[in-house]
């Protein structure tokens, strides 16, 4: 039973290693679609710019609440525009924005090359001698690298600006101090790391949702179920790939 | 053995996934020019034996040649360069739904012949399109378009790259019979006008024995019985039989 599981594990390892080693080769092989890329990019960069606005504001909000009612009764209340800034930067906007964006376009790649495996779509191209990995793999995988750490950059800032709203308008913090403290505590390294975080993130997203697509059989519920088990191994992916990120990252910082 | 006027021969093939054999041993040989239909009940290796003549998938036994150039021994990169010589018409069309009729139509004039002026390709879509008989359908998308018609459409994004055969994978299925009989009549056109090999694979029996020149049954992974429809019609192959005398007892009732 337990060689059985094991032997499937290593099978799926063994197929996803040949998958990820397939779109390695179309990252470097003619014909370079860059049409494919640019639509890919606006697909899952212009229209995610409100999904990411409106959660980044929140999380910004919410974190200063927070912060503020723990820190006022220390009189420490001025560092919240710090912390809240680099918490940002480092950690929450890489990966809230990755979550958004795997509920929002991770799935939906999945489901997309889901639906044109089990209508065939997929063995057309084949048929003429179109690679698929090539044509929908690899476009939304570049895309995901440059898309994912751009929408980062973004929360950092709606973040930082929901952050200072609660704050002085709100919580009635010093505006020049909030301000001071949160340019004194915050590091271009603190920014830079985040980004190259959300990059790996948008990496590995792109990567096991579109694998998951050529995996889908079955018809609608195949899809379905595929685009669901994209979504939660690609979550928890992130979040073990975010702590082993940190991890390396942490000697940066001091 | 390879034929002189044969286009495909298919020799000794094996096939099977896990402990299920799909194809067992098949010999067949396709005739250059003309209409060949492999019949068969449902799950009898029909569309694996596309596949492996194409070379999407590889045989676990046996030779496949087109011409005199083994499919089986090619590699990936020459199996492209073999593609280009066979247009696919799938069973459900497969057009890529989030293109236009035109999109889909100038998909393999861009990928696989490299024209990339968008002019020629427009010229050469709504040429496809008078062709086959649904000129002006160019912006429409496939959701919205007919069973039949997507089936049309999806012949001409076969046509377009002008290839020397034509796969039809059941290509009647799913649609009355008037429309059964368009697509019948697209077939003995293409073969007649285009002069394409045309190899079909099909459960429609009666329309197979109108168009095709010959007639292969397949059953148990093998080839049970080939040859000119009337041949295959006089069969004394105890499966071939029924499977003839229930589908015409079908059309009389």
């Amino acid at each position: 039973m337990i060689v059985k599981w094991a032997v499937g594990v290593l099978e799926e390892l063994g197929r996803f290693v040949l998958y990820w080693g397939g779109t390695v080769r179309g990252l470097v092989r003619r014909p370079f679609r860059y049409w494919l890329i640019i639509e890919q990019i606006e697909h899952m960069g212009v229209k995610s710019v409100p999904i990411i606005a409106l959660s980044s504001m929140a999380i910004g909000m919410i974190f200063a609440l927070q912060m503020i009612a723990l820190l006022r009764p220390f009189q420490a209340e001025v560092i919240t525009g710090m912390a809240v800034a680099v918490s940002m930067a480092r950690e929450l906007a890489p990966v809230i924005t990755t979550l958004m964006l795997i509920a929002k376009n991770g799935s939906a790649m999945s489901a997309e090359i889901g639906t044109m495996n089990v209508t065939e779509q997929i063995d057309a191209m084949e048929t003429m001698s179109v690679d698929p990995v090539h044509y929908l793999a690899v476009p939304r995988i570049i895309a995901a690298v440059i898309v994912f750490p751009v929408l980062t950059l973004l929360a950092n800032v709606i973040g930082v600006v929901g952050s200072y709203i609660i704050g002085v308008y709100v919580m009635n913090v010093e505006s020049a101090a909030y301000l001071d403290q949160m340019f004194t505590g915050l590091t271009p390294i603190d920014v830079i790391s985040g980004l190259i975080k959300a990059a790996v993130m948008g990496y590995i997203v792109a990567l096991i949702c579109t694998y998951m697509g050529f995996k889908a059989e079955g018809g609608a519920q195949g899809v379905g179920n595929t685009s669901t088990t994209a979504v939660v191994t690609s979550s928890v992916a992130i979040l073990i790939a975010d702590y082993v990120m940190a991890s390396l990252m942490m000697g940066w910082y001091f | 053995m390879v034929l002189l006027s044969a286009i495909i021969t298919v020799s000794d093939v094996h096939k099977a996934f896990g402990s299920l054999v799909v194809l067992n041993g098949i010999h067949v040989t396709f005739e250059e020019g003309k209409v060949t239909t492999v019949i068969g009940q449902s799950g009898t290796g029909k569309s694996v034996l596309f596949k492996t003549m194409i070379g999407i998938m590889k045989p676990d036994h046996g030779e496949i040649w087109y011409r005199d150039t083994s499919v089986t021994r090619l590699s990936d990169i020459e199996l492209i360069e073999l593609r280009r010589s066979f247009g696919y018409a799938f069973q459900g069309a497969a057009l890529f739904d989030s293109m236009t009729v035109g999109e889909n139509i100038a998909f393999p004039l861009r990928e696989v012949l490299g024209i990339r002026d968008r002019n020629e390709q427009r010229r050469r879509v709504s040429e496809m399109l008078e062709w086959i008989g649904l000129p002006g359908i160019e912006g429409k998308f496939p959701a919205e378009l007919s069973g039949g018609m997507r089936k049309r459409v999806g012949v001409a994004r076969s046509l377009v790259t002008k290839p020397d055969v034509l796969l039809f994978d059941e290509p009647t299925t799913g649609l009355d019979p008037v429309l059964g009989e368009t697509i019948n009549d697209l077939v003995v056109r293409v073969n007649k006008e285009l002069g394409l090999t045309c190899i079909l694979i099909t459960h429609d029996i009666q329309a197979s024995f109108r168009i095709s020149d010959k007639i292969a049954f397949l059953h148990e992974g093998r080839i049970a019985e080939e040859g000119p429809p009337k041949e295959v019609a006089e069969s004394n192959h105890p499966m071939v039989k029924k499977f003839i005398e229930n589908s015409f007892s079908l059309l009389e009732v």
